[in-house]
């Protein structure tokens, strides 16, 4: 298909105006992460730090317990991940081999569970973890992760079972292969690119998120990243914009780096659970 | 997908003869308990515990036990008009931001399934929006919108239209404001979902419309958009509620003000438990905020089963 010079300048200006709109924002936050006090204050501000510096992140290392924090949200993060992914497999198999009603209760849920306000979940779940005693803890935040990310890591795991052919497994079983053999040398081979995509994407998840660690943790010290991001934001929404963003660009790094090795299977998986189900 | 189907088809067997099921049976219960028993007690149970907790009086900190008050919250929810205040600013939110995030996600998927330079640069950018956690988007935003050395004020002077504003605490502003911020966290997902959704769609139908001398929109009325149809609605959906449920964002960028006039529901929801300690109130909030859910969720429901029916 040809298409008139005049619509593709067309579309190139919109792809720009796309990618201005995308790209602004997240590089004021890096400018500003680096612009030394003089120039924050400036009435008149710049795209690029003349005198870059470091201090923004030194001091946004003073005023929080950053380090703490962010080794709360890695270990939130990757238990939440673990866990999840070790109880999500073989139910997610379950749900792509059978078509009972087990399986059409648990679809349906997956889908019912994206769409609650979390308010209705977490103020039972505070009440019983409070009395539990896991109130302000990171085991207590872990445990409610796993269940939050439970439901997408079925949806994935299961497009991604279904894109094993039955028949390998059949074959398996042809040859004498046992249910749990053909399951750990034939079938989960196969899942491992898709397991590692779903755990990473839990982690990312679990990583970002704030209202459960909003409301769950309350001392300082054992606060995640999100959730000590805010502290910078004084009571009055003033804030010390360089360390702010400083600390703002640290939390994000993670989370973008795993994303961009993952993207691509994460649409593919997420597409495949909707497709199929 | 179809493929697959029709590979399997004639492989049909004598009774008996059946393929092995490879987790049927009693195994399969074997397999579902590790997520099923989580699942249930600290996300059915909670959600039960939570609706039953909207018929009762409870309080944070409060030494009397919690007593059964029937729909005395509904009663009082029903007129408390800061909720549906709210309420309505929920609506306007979601609907805003969905609407926003899906026409500008549709131009974009469009624009980047054709063969154009810049494609992989757009895809690469995607990935920030998307990843970030939300808390960061909000204060990159505040940054951005900050009045004295926020860039869009300092462009705006640049381009000699005024002197600026304080975007987030303007009463007419911070909701559009804190609006473009929603549309910007969620539009790169949308887009990837829906250029995923287009390229499902045979090329051959689209070429052979151009042969028969289609244009670009009946190409698209005609080839594009049926094909995306379940993914557009599903899309859809999904956003609307998300949206709807939203949290994270606006705490950050406006705490609800600047007088209550960006306090979407979740963020009503969250004072009334945790800062006022109205626990069955809150509850209450919660169930009438899934009621509505729920109908947006039957809309989508019918409309992928008649979506269904054609495919």
């Amino acid at each position: 298909m040809r298409t008139p010079t005049a619509a593709r300048a067309g579309q190139y200006a919109a792809l720009l105006a796309y990618l201005v709109f995308l790209a602004l924002p997240f590089l004021w936050l890096v400018s500003t992460a680096f612009k030394p006090p003089r120039e924050l204050a400036s009435l008149h501000p710049t795209w690029i730090p003349e005198d870059p510096t470091l201090a923004n992140f030194r001091q946004a290392f003073d005023e929080q317990p950053l380090l703490q924090a962010g080794l709360n949200s890695l270990a939130a993060a990757v238990g939440a991940a673990v866990i999840a992914v070790l109880i999500a497999t073989p139910m997610a198999y379950v749900m792509a081999r059978q078509r009972g009603r087990l399986t059409k209760a648990a679809t349906g849920w997956v889908v019912i569970s994206q769409s609650f306000p979390f308010v209705l979940l977490i103020i039972p779940l505070f009440l019983v973890l409070k009395r539990l005693r896991l109130v302000d803890s990171v085991p207590g935040l872990v445990m409610v992760y796993v269940v939050w990310a439970l439901p997408f890591a079925l949806w994935m795991l299961s497009g991604y079972v279904r894109a094993v052919p039955v028949e390998l497994e059949e074959a398996a079983a042809v040859d004498g292969a046992g249910r749990v053999r053909t399951l750990v040398s034939v079938t989960a081979p196969l899942l491992a690119p898709g397991i590692v995509a779903t755990a990473l994407f839990a982690f990312v998840t679990a990583w970002n998120e704030f209202f459960f660690a909003l409301v769950l943790l309350k001392t300082p010290e054992k606060q995640t990243l999100p959730v000590v991001l805010t502290h910078f934001i004084g009571a009055e929404g003033v804030a010390d914009l360089g360390p702010l963003a400083a600390a703002a660009f640290l939390a994000t790094l993670p989370s973008l780096v795993v994303f961009a090795l993952i993207q691509r299977r994460i649409t593919s998986g997420m597409l495949a659970g909707a497709v199929k189900s | 997908m179809s493929s697959a189907t029709e590979v399997r088809r004639p492989r049909r067997r004598a009774p008996g003869t059946g393929r092995p099921r490879p987790a049927g049976g009693h195994g399969a219960w074997f397999l579902v308990l590790p997520a099923l028993i989580p699942i249930l007690v600290l996300s059915v149970g909670p959600l039960l515990y939570g609706v039953l907790l909207a018929f009762t009086d409870a309080q944070s900190g409060r030494t009397q036990p919690t007593r059964w008050i029937g729909a005395l919250n509904f009663r009082d929810l029903a007129r408390d008009t800061l909720f549906w205040e709210s309420f309505r600013i929920g609506l306007v939110w979601a609907v805003a931001v969905t609407a926003a995030q899906f026409l500008l996600a549709l131009g974009l998927a469009l624009l980047l399934d054709q063969d154009l330079r810049l494609r992989w640069l757009a895809r690469a950018l995607a990935i920030i929006p998307w990843a970030m956690p939300e808390v960061v988007v909000g204060i990159m935003w505040r940054l951005v919108y900050n009045p004295d050395a926020g860039i869009l004020n300092e462009t705006l002077r640049d381009l000699g239209l005024g002197d600026g504003r304080d975007w987030l605490s303007g009463l007419a502003t911070a909701l559009p404001a804190v609006i473009v911020v929603g549309v910007w966290a969620g539009m790169p997902q949308t887009t990837v979902t829906l250029l995923a959704g287009l390229q499902n769609t045979p090329r051959e139908l689209h070429e052979a419309a151009a042969v028969d001398g289609a244009g670009a929109w009946r190409r698209f009325r005609a080839v594009t958009w049926p094909a995306l149809r379940p993914v557009a609605l599903a899309v859809t959906a999904l956003n609307l509620i998300w949206n709807f449920n939203a949290f994270a964002l606006v705490y950050v960028l406006t705490s609800g003000g600047p007088g209550g006039r960006t306090r979407l529901p979740m963020l009503f929801a969250y004072e009334e438990a945790f800062r006022y300690g109205q626990f069955g109130y809150a509850a209450a909030m919660g169930c009438v905020m899934v009621a509505v859910i729920s109908i947006l969720l039957a809309v989508f429901l019918v409309g992928r089963l008649r979506g269904g029916e054609d495919a």
